[in-house]
């Protein structure tokens, strides 16, 4: 069962439909206890860090136990900026600080939102991008990107203005800026090596 | 660099079971195009980097129809949805974010009550608000409106409500920025003089609208082919074509258009 923490910030159809439609099971998961029987957790993406940090907070310790069982964990756009200390759009928030390094706004003089298909680099081929190839392009919808203290957790970067962390791979914890459930063919495929990762 | 974005654009009557798909000729003469979850699965798997809806019976005895069109879309097209006609309050939002839209369109009810661009934004993100804006070109100079060059002349543009029924003498190029203002995360711009005509976009009115703005523009009305895309990317800092009859009725297709885009030195998905 891959589970869907859901903190009512509304539409998780789509991430579930996505899952549904390569054959995984998903469940949308509403109460923190659910997650132990979890073989992979996605912690989808809405709203702001702040409120999403409140929402979440109820969540944080069993999400943590998961991380260190091994579980594979997928965050998706703010779900992969909360994994990091903190965030511009929230000061007063915490991240689950997981990894070191904070969400900073995106450059004045680019389109905010950045909101579009943009193509990615690889800097490292790892699981999650198995079948992805270099220039392949995935819909981001986003205001802050994430800087990572250490870089060698960075897989693949796109460019808006800045180049910005697309996708980052650690272990069993993996994030994407990008929503694979709305980016067609290439995102479903990320979804399938998240998924196949949580059957090893 | 972000892609510049092809959308097929589902007008759908709502009155039939399931809906159907239909196409208008300058907002008038319809045509019947097909269902449209099964349209917007087609464009899914040619290339489509989103797909819209508008509900053009737009009656509210009929929303139940469009959030069961949504529903069963989201089930297996995995691009942006977003959906729009006849959204007039946070409710209306509300019902179609539920149903799996990532984005609604604004457009009599944003002129109505403008606040309503920012408390759907606030609530679900400026992304998630799109305001649709219909265009009628009126040539001549006229105190108060911002007047550009067309090939006919001088000329201002009038928004348009009710799925042009009614006009409302508000000035569409201003208008655009005091909806980026409040809240909006894109505008859907689509000229009436060339909706349906297949003449081509309306380049100087996405051209000053576009320009103006610092968030998209997606440029629709009169897309006859994908010589008209290239030009509207060209000539303006259009981010999206959205296109109905050519893909409705396989004049085109969403690959074959982009394809020609990107041989032209497009950025495109593909």
């Amino acid at each position: 069962m891959i589970a869907i923490v859901d903190y009512e910030m509304g539409n998780l159809f789509s991430i579930y439909n996505a899952l549904d439609h390569i054959g995984a099971s998903p469940q949308i998961i509403t109460q923190p206890s659910e997650l132990q029987k979890a073989d992979g957790i996605v912690v989808p993406g809405v709203g702001s860090f702040g409120m999403c940090m409140e929402r979440l907070g109820p969540f944080e310790r069993n999400l943590r136990e998961a991380l260190e069982k091994g579980v594979p964990i997928l965050g998706i756009c703010i779900g992969m900026q909360v994994l990091f200390e903190r965030s511009e759009e929230s000061p007063e928030a915490h991240g689950f600080g997981w990894l070191e390094g904070e969400v900073i706004r995106l450059p004045a003089d680019v389109m905010i939102p950045q909101m579009g298909w943009n193509d990615i680099s690889i800097n490292s081929k790892v699981e999650i991008l198995d079948g992805i190839s270099e220039g392949d392009r995935f819909y981001f919808v986003h205001s802050y990107h994430c800087v990572p203290a250490d870089n060698s957790l960075v897989v693949a970067t796109t460019n808006h203005g800045v180049d910005i962390v697309a996708v980052i791979s650690r272990d069993n914890l993996c994030a994407t800026q990008f929503h694979p459930e709305k980016s067609g063919p290439k995102g479903l495929m990320i979804l399938e090596n998240f998924v196949r990762s949580t059957r090893c | 660099m972000l892609a510049k974005r092809i959308i097929p654009c589902l007008d759908c009557d709502l009155g039939v079971p399931n809906g159907r798909v239909v196409k208008g000729i300058e907002f008038k003469q319809i045509r019947y195009a097909g269902n449209p979850s099964e349209l917007a699965s087609r464009y899914y798997l040619e290339g489509a980097d989103e797909i819209v809806f508008l509900d053009i019976t737009a009656s509210h005895e009929r929303r139940d129809t469009m959030v069961n069109v949504i529903e069963k879309t989201s089930r297996s097209v995995f691009v942006p949805l977003t959906v729009g006609g006849g959204i007039s309050s946070m409710k209306d939002a509300r019902s179609a974010f539920k149903a799996g839209a990532d984005k609604i369109t604004l457009n009599t009810a944003a002129i109505r009550r403008p606040e309503l661009i920012t408390e759907i934004a606030s609530r679900y993100g400026n992304q998630a608000v799109v305001v649709a804006i219909d265009a009628k070109r009126r040539l001549g100079r006229e105190e108060g409106r911002i007047v550009i060059d067309s090939p006919e002349g001088e000329c201002w543009y009038e928004c348009s409500i009710y799925g042009g029924r009614e006009f409302t003498g508000i000035d569409a190029i201003a208008w655009a920025s005091e909806a980026e203002r409040l809240g909006a995360g894109e505008i859907l711009l689509t000229s009436m003089n060339r909706d349906g005509t297949y003449d081509g976009f309306d380049i100087p009115l996405t051209g000053a609208v576009s320009s103006n703005l610092n968030i998209p523009v997606i440029a629709s009305g009169g897309c006859a082919n994908a010589q008209h895309m290239l030009e509207v990317f060209q000539e303006t800092k259009a981010s999206a074509a959205l296109a109905a009859s050519i893909f409705h009725f396989e004049e085109w297709t969403i690959e074959g258009c982009k394809r020609y885009l990107a041989e032209r030195g497009i950025p495109v998905r593909l």
